[in-house]
């Protein structure tokens, strides 16, 4: 817009700064929840590197704890902890001789490709369900929403171990397990992405019928344009602002799906690390995966809203 | 030559509802033909049946459905769609939320451009310009690049017309093109119109305001309960309406010569009719077994037994702001008749027995209540009111006139001490107000109490109107035990039922809404009452009943008024004396019926032939 540049950008600024002012204090907190969570579960770190197995004399194991700083006081550990966090530092993992870094990094490419596989799917899936059926009555409205319902009101691995069952044993059209080209990400994507089209086609119906109530949207139709060309250069844009409301819980909905998604199909990834870190108690990684969520939480949250602001003009002045 | 659209027999149902019963008629190039009647009479669904769009579930029946040669009833949906916009232009009722809020305004228009003329990319813009300034907008290159929310009311409803012109329709129906903007932007939106048909664009005009329609119709049709009851030259049907349904809401249209008589007819409630009888039958005076029983005759005037004889007269306010006579005079011309005057009204040649306030004398009446003195108030280093001086005596009304954004509720807020003012003084009673610290004015707050436009903000939505009530006399000080009895008295002062109590506010009609904000302000036995537009939400015959309530009120409980409206009818029927506001300023105060029949101020004069206004001569 040419008018008012200057306090625009001004604000923009403002807005900017208070999302990363935001962003820090969230991972503060979720660094600082992991931490303490973690520290108060029960179980000696020491035999936790060491493995059950072990027998180590007290010497060593007094050795080992004074090189990871073990032998210090709660706070002192947790002010140390954060000065790491804060150069990027989130220590070494107590069973896998890695950094916590390297470990999570390697899972996080096939989690990031499973969640993007599935989001996508889970979007174009939504619009044209939502597209087809809203402000209409008859069989296939019908289908559709108790479909939504069905996958909405389902556990997620549920859908899996069906999918499972019915595409690989029975027809085996896509592998099962493991990682290995576009394929083999077509199930694993599809399980996670089942429960997020139910309820973003709830959303998505809800605002294009509130949309098309619109007078708006009689005026557009008033102007000679067919009820498909309404819903997808009018009333689709009003459906997709109530989403932000939702980046939580697709964020949630992403994450926790990951974890179940990837057990059940055997792939790799940051839920599969999760998992098998928590049976571990390699505390390290759990507390990165923790930051890693929350970062996850905040870019998302993130890429809603500068999607809202491209959407709607109204929230942009 | 056979007119450009001809409606027979149009019928309109939905599940349940028969809302529009056979209407008929005709339309020529350059004819302006509009359509009155209350909310809910059939006036929406007559216009959006016309272009195929009366919603869904609607099942739509018509003799006779041609437009220009073109039989409309066998259209299928390509059909129609070369008709919309391209033929047939429809401006819908809500001009501020018609255009999509996430699109920019150039791009409506261009949609609307694209789908039915062939205009070269590159000359779109030029176009979208060109349709922007045809209709009015200034700067059309920058509007163009802005949203609807940057845009005010009257901006947006040019815009809109403008998106309706793109596609060079010959009829463009616009539905209640005015009825959500201010006075002065409405009339230069009638402007626009008549314009267009001066330009030979044939207009439906729709609307429940007949004064709007006296300016522009070359013939009017009255709508009640989906029937078009009477038809005819505008002239005609407004001097000399002959469907008692016609007849009261001419009545009921707020004016000078109305003063101090009830605006709504007397409520006659009958039985309701059959489904073929006459709609009107359960509240007209005339009603008989045959009006419930049997269709009305045939279309021009749909009545078993049309009134005529003397009824009130229409007379119009001209262009020049003075009031045109019987007979075409003005009234400051020897001869002429005046309106009717009286502090409470008693008009000569009224003779309705419930004329309100034959010789009531009240005590204390006279003596100064609110005095204003060279009030100022900033906003942002805005003044929005600059040195306004009032007064308000004990049992008068006092009318603000003006413009939105001019600075009446501005005022209104600074008189009930919600403002503080920046300089000038407000006393009440003789005793400071606006200087006195809020600890000592809270115990005097209940003596000014207030009624807006739309009290549904204002009530906490949780609670039933008993519950409301009952918190208002609370704060009153009535004692826990007797407020059930004093709110079932307000709701009788108000006119209303003892079941309303049991239900919430949004459950109610406008109008029931606008009774219970009165009998809420009543509860602390006021002296002063500030109305902000109270009835400019309302439909022209609930409009009356509230000034009929309001007035009877007055003069029942020596109620002083402070009383703001754009709309200078119901000013000058419900105000002793006016006061016109202009950015901030009081340009003229004065006795009511001078200073609206002959405004000194150039600005009074401009804004009174702004308003399009139908008056009431009891000659
Ligand atoms: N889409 C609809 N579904 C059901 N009833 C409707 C619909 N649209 C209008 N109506 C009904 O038709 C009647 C006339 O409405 P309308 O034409 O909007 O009145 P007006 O424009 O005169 O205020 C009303 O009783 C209204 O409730
Ligand atoms: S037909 Fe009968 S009920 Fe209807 S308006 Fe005429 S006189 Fe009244
Ligand atoms: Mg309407």
């Amino acid at each position: 817009m040419k008018i008012n540049t200057r306090p625009a950008r001004h604000r923009a600024l403002r807005a900017v700064a208070a999302r990363a002012a935001g962003a820090v204090a969230v991972l503060w907190g979720a660094a600082t929840l992991a931490f303490f969570a973690l520290a108060l579960i029960p179980g000696d770190p020491v035999t936790i590197m060491l493995g059950p197995f072990t027998t180590a004399p007290q010497s060593i194991r007094d050795q080992i704890a004074a090189d990871n700083g073990l032998d210090k006081p709660l706070f002192e550990r947790y002010l140390a902890y954060l000065g790491r966090l804060a150069q990027g530092d989130m220590g070494e993992s107590y069973q896998l001789q890695k950094s916590v870094a390297a470990v999570i990094g390697e899972a996080l490419g096939p989690t990031v490709e499973l969640a993007l596989a599935a989001v996508v799917i889970a979007i174009v899936l939504a619009i044209v369900s939502a597209v087809l059926t809203a402000g209409r009555e008859g069989r296939l409205r019908g289908f559709v929403t108790s479909w939504e319902l069905v996958a909405v009101s389902l556990p997620p691995h549920w859908l899996g171990i069906l999918l499972l069952t019915a595409f690989s044993f029975q027809l085996p059209i896509f592998p099962v397990v493991g990682v290995g080209g576009p394929s083999a990400l077509v199930l694993p994507a599809l399980t996670l992405a089942l429960p997020i089209i139910g309820v973003l086609a709830q959303v998505l119906r809800e605002g294009l019928e509130a949309a098309l109530a619109q007078p708006f949207a009689v005026t557009a139709r008033a102007r000679g344009l067919s009820r498909r060309q309404v819903r997808v250069r009018h009333a689709l844009r009003h459906a997709a602002v109530p989403l932000a409301t939702l980046s939580g819980w697709l964020a949630g909905t992403l994450l926790g799906g990951a974890v179940i998604v990837e057990a059940v199909f055997g792939r790799p990834g940051l839920g599969a690390l999760a998992l098998q870190s928590a049976t571990n108690k390699d505390m390290p990684v759990l507390i990165g995966i923790v930051l890693v969520s929350a970062l996850t939480f905040v870019v998302i949250s993130a890429l809603i809203d500068a999607f809202q602001l491209l959407v709607d003009p109204r929230v942009r002045t | 030559m056979s007119p450009l659209l001809t409606v027979e027999g149009l019928t309109v149902a939905f599940p349940g509802v028969q809302a529009v019963r056979g209407a008929s008629f005709t339309l020529d190039r350059g004819e302006c033909l509009a359509i009155v009647g209350e909310s809910g009479s059939g006036k929406s669904v007559t216009a959006r049946s016309l272009v195929g769009l009366a919603g869904d579930r609607a099942s739509v029946k018509a003799t006779t459905l041609d437009f220009d040669g073109t039989d409309l009833t066998g259209l299928d949906e390509r059909g129609w769609r070369r008709i919309r916009g391209g033929r047939i232009g429809l401006v819908l009722q809500d001009a501020l939320v018609s255009l999509d809020p996430l699109r920019t305004v150039g791009a409506e228009i261009t949609e609307a451009l694209r789908v039915h003329r062939d205009v070269p990319r590159a000359a779109v813009h030029d176009e979208v310009v060109e349709l922007l300034t045809r209709v009015g907008v200034p700067e059309p290159e920058v509007r163009a690049g802005q949203y609807p929310h940057q845009l005010s009311g009257g901006l947006r409803q040019r815009a809109l017309i403008a998106s309706a012109l793109a596609g060079r329709p010959e009829l463009l129906i616009a539905d209640e093109p005015t009825t959500a903007l201010d006075v002065t932007v409405q009339a230069r939106i009638l402007e626009l119109l008549d314009r267009l048909k001066a330009e030979g664009t044939a207009l439906l005009l729709i609307s429940h305001d007949l004064a709007v329609v006296s300016r522009l119709a070359d013939r009017v049709a009255v709508m009640y309960g989906g029937l078009l009851v009477e038809e005819g030259p505008t002239r005609e049907v407004l001097d000399g309406p002959r469907h008692p349904y016609t007849r009261a809401l001419a009545a009921a249209v707020p004016s000078a010569a109305a003063r101090g008589t009830r605006l709504a007819p007397v409520r006659h409630s009958g039985p309701p009719a059959g489904p073929d009888g006459c709609p009107f039958a359960e509240r007209c005076a005339h009603a008989d077994d045959v009006c419930r029983d049997t269709p009305p005759p045939p279309a021009p005037l749909r009545c078993h037994h049309p009134e005529s004889g003397p009824v009130a007269r229409a007379v119009f306010i001209g262009p020049e702001g003075v009031f045109i006579g019987p007979g075409g005079r003005a009234l400051d011309e020897p001869g002429a008749v005046p309106p009717a005057r009286g502090a409470y009204g008693t008009t000569p040649g009224a003779p309705d027995p419930r004329a309100v306030g034959h010789g009531v004398s009240l005590s204390g009446i006279g003596d100064t209540l609110l005095t204003v003195t060279d009030v100022t108030k900033r906003y942002g280093g805005r003044e929005v009111v600059r040195g306004v001086s009032l007064r308000v005596d004990r049992g008068e009304a006092l009318g603000i006139v003006g413009e939105s954004g001019s600075g009446k509720t501005t005022v209104a807020r600074i008189v009930l001490g919600l403002a503080k003012p920046d300089s000038g003084s407000v006393t009440f009673a003789g005793e400071p107000w606006s200087a006195l610290p809020e600890r000592r004015r809270r115990p005097l707050r209940r003596r000014i109490q207030t009624i807006v436009q739309d009290p549904l903000g204002s009530f906490d939505p949780r609670h039933d109107t008993g519950t409301l009530l009952g918190e208002a006399l609370a704060f009153a000080g009535v004692p826990r035990r007797e407020r059930r009895a004093r709110a079932l008295e307000l709701l009788e002062r108000v006119e209303l039922p003892a079941s309303v109590a049991g239900r919430r506010p949004a459950e109610l009609s406008g109008g029931q809404r606008q009774r219970i904000a009165i009998a809420r302000a009543l509860a602390p036995e006021p002296e002063l009452l500030v109305c902000d537009e109270p009835v400019s939400a309302l439909d022209a015959s609930v409009q009356a009943q509230i000034l009929d309530l309001l007035t009877e009120l007055r003069s029942a409980l020596a109620l002083s008024l402070l009383f703001i409206s754009h709309d200078l009818g119901v000013i000058h029927h419900i105000s002793d004396r006016v006061a016109v506001m202009k950015d901030g300023e009081v340009v003229e105060t004065g006795e009511a019926t001078s200073l609206l029949a002959a405004p000194s101020h150039p600005y009074s004069r401009e804004l009174f032939a702004a308003i399009p206004a139908l008056t009431r001569a009891d000659a």
